[in-house]
């Protein structure tokens, strides 16, 4: 603790959104962090190797993201809290071995701050095109967790609650951020460090019976080295780890196990914001970056007099179908935003009711926020103004 | 009853999971007899494997095994050993897993110097996927994706690993067990990158098609086609193109990673301090 005041006290600051990521990390435990450089995640890594060989931290540049993330869930298992980070092509590369952090249980925390693809793309401009690449991007089946922070301070936060959900849960957990919030200057305050909640993974005591893997109720994890003789597989495995690419039932198992892991638990995971619900007529739905306009665009409709609500998706995968469809289906119309060309609003769709009417609002121009004038003249439009 | 000398080391209810004859055993074995003769505990030491045949040689061993993605097993066994230096580390790779896939992270792992023993085990094509070409195959032969010839030229993976800069440098086939036992004891005691490259045989896949199927014929033209280096400079580049170099290329002592982080640690705290 006294090692992270040299590097942080508490108290107000202008900072970069990938600034504020590098601090959470550290401040949530992060001892090892990988990375490739890409635009625009650099700044990450340009804080994280100052700041973690201070706190008796390793700091590596890897030949690629692959070996990136691979590193991380070696560094994992020899028992330290560990990140990557990277943008889109740097994420697609690092999806083989997302499958691996998956099937294995590894908790770590990748960032991807999105930039516009496909392929090389522009690489400094934002866009939320990433969605379903954090959903369904390694093969296979599975869940993950995936959040994305709409601000500088978003960031900072859910750079700790990334590390504490991918320990409580031993799951990989994705930050979607986005190369607007990732390069952005804004106010941050960073409270005492004393205050923040860490969570740590369970490890498996010395009289426990081998089962460190597959449990619905997470199973502990021992660390490289301790006596256990762990066999970590990315192969279908059973609850002892020991490979089993013969028969069904294994596979079967495995992949309900590590669902299960995540849906039993999905109300501890899942956060979402709403304000001004109660009376609206219409809602603006978003998340990340684009969610500040869509706030901004809901307080000046409300004091316009038009009844607009807003929903922000902290968390989107899991996507919570039963508290979203809850949420959703007081209203009647409902304005999906996002910086792509519509990923997020297949899921609303698919959770809202056949007499909802579900619109899909990207920018004018993709690749920039929401300018608020073109949401308002599209809202006026949508509620028959 | 008898039981293997080795038994001790043996993870209970697996068994070995190799086709009859394959090299995969003997160098099984060989490993854990340098553990046994160093007496290193086991449970310190973490294997790190790929995919392919070469990449199930723990999986019978009772120690910590992380069975990692196609070719990446020195980039996971990278982690590993710089979170926790007290480990030792042995990734267990293949000609197709380390040299084709894999290659970018075996010339970086060796550039880096990282303190971790690697055994390439080098059959000389894809034996688990049914016999394909690989980065290895000599020049010529035939296989189920070279069915004209392979026009292709090998590796030679111990010119490369040296150039990159590891620390220790050796090649093997599957006959010399007892050159072999010794490389892999100073590699596990070496502070540097090792890789050691065993030549083995595959009866099903490779001897299928130079149509020397017995285990045993195989290991001893293994050992004809075996040259020493210092035997090298009597032959032309032709014939040696032909031969399988063996012995130690490099044996130095050069600053492992993970030691040289520790440096910049103290470094780096010295100016907060």
């Amino acid at each position: 603790m006294n090692e992270i005041n040299e590097i942080i006290k508490p108290g107000n600051y202008l900072m970069m959104g990938n600034e504020a990521c590098a601090l959470g990390a550290i401040i949530s435990g992060c001892r090892f962090f990988a990375f490739y450089p890409i635009t625009p995640a650099n700044e990450i890594a340009e804080y994280m190797s100052i700041y973690l060989p201070k706190v008796g931290g390793i700091y590596i540049q890897m030949e690629d993201e692959i070996s990136s993330i691979a590193s991380v869930i070696g560094a994992s298992w020899s028992g330290l809290k560990a990140m990557t980070a990277t943008s889109g092509p740097g994420f697609t590369l690092m999806q083989e071995n997302i499958g691996h952090a998956i099937m294995t249980e590894t908790p770590c925390v990748i960032v991807d701050v999105q930039r516009c693809g496909p392929s090389t793309g522009t690489p400094a401009l934002p866009m939320q095109g990433d969605v379903y690449q954090a959903r369904h991007g390694s093969h296979g089946e599975y869940e993950i967790i995936a959040l994305a922070p709409s601000s500088v301070k978003d960031t900072f936060l859910l750079t700790i609650e990334a590390f504490n959900l991918s320990e409580k849960y031993r799951v990989p957990v994705i930050i979607l951020s986005d190369a607007l919030i990732g390069h952005m200057m804004e106010n941050i305050e960073i409270p005492n460090i004393s205050s923040i909640k860490i969570v740590n993974r369970k490890k498996p005591l010395k009289s426990d019976v081998s089962q460190f893997f597959l449990s619905e109720d997470v199973a502990p994890m021992p660390t490289l080295g301790s006596g256990y003789s762990v066999h970590i597989t990315g192969s279908t495995h059973d609850e002892k780890g020991i490979r089993n690419v013969y028969d069904p039932t294994y596979v079967n198992n495995l992949i309900h196990k590590i669902y299960a892991k995540i849906h039993k638990n999905i109300d501890d995971i899942v956060k979402i914001e709403t304000r001004y619900l109660d009376d609206s007529k219409v809602l603006i739905f978003s998340y990340g970056s684009v969610a500040r306009s869509a706030l901004h665009v809901v307080k000046w409709a409300r004091r316009i007099g038009l009844k607009v609500g807003y929903v922000r998706l902290i968390t989107l995968w899991p996507f919570h179908d039963k508290l979203i469809s809850n949420i959703i289906n007081k209203t009647e119309k409902i304005i999906v935003l996002e910086n792509n060309m519509g990923q997020i609003i297949n899921e609303v769709k698919r959770v809202s009711q056949k007499d909802t009417e579900v619109k899909f609002l990207p920018p004018k121009i993709l690749g920039t926020i929401h300018d608020p004038l073109y949401i308002m003249e599209n809202l006026r439009k949508f509620m028959g103004e | 009853m008898y039981e293997h000398p080795l038994a001790k080391y043996f993870r209970k209810g697996v068994r070995q999971p190799f086709c009859s004859g394959c090299g995969n055993g003997i160098i099984a074995q060989c490993i854990l007899r340098a553990i046994d003769e160093l007496k290193i505990d086991i449970r310190k030491i973490v294997f790190v494997c790929g995919i392919g045949c070469s990449g199930w040689i723990s999986t019978f061993f009772n120690a910590d095994t992380l069975h990692t993605t196609h070719g990446r097993p020195l980039a996971f066994a990278t982690g590993v050993k710089l979170s926790n230096p007290e480990l030792k580390v042995i990734v267990l790779t293949g000609d197709g897993d380390g040299a084709a896939i894999g290659g970018n992270h075996l010339i970086h792992a060796a550039r880096r110097n990282i303190e971790v023993l690697t055994i390439l085990v080098n059959n000389r094509i894809y034996g688990m996927t049914g016999g394909q070409v690989a980065p290895t195959t000599p020049h010529g032969m035939r296989t189920t994706t070279t069915p004209y010839e392979n026009i292709e030229y090998p590796f030679d993976l111990c010119k490369l690993v040296e150039a990159a800069g590891a620390s220790y440098v050796a090649r093997w086939t599957t006959f010399h067990v007892k050159q072999l036992i010794s490389s892999i004891k100073k590699g596990l005691l070496k502070e540097g990158f090792s890789f050691i490259e065993v030549v083995s045989q595959c009866p099903i896949q490779y001897g299928k098609y130079i149509d020397i199927r017995e285990p045993a014929k195989l290991l001893l033209m293994l050992k004809d086609l075996s040259i020493t280096k210092d035997k090298v400079k009597l032959l032309n580049e032709k014939e040696i193109k032909e031969k399988i170099i063996i012995g130690e290329f490099v044996d130095k002592e050069v600053i492992g990673f993970s030691k040289a982080y520790k440096q910049l640690i103290i470094k780096a705290r010295g100016k907060i301090e």
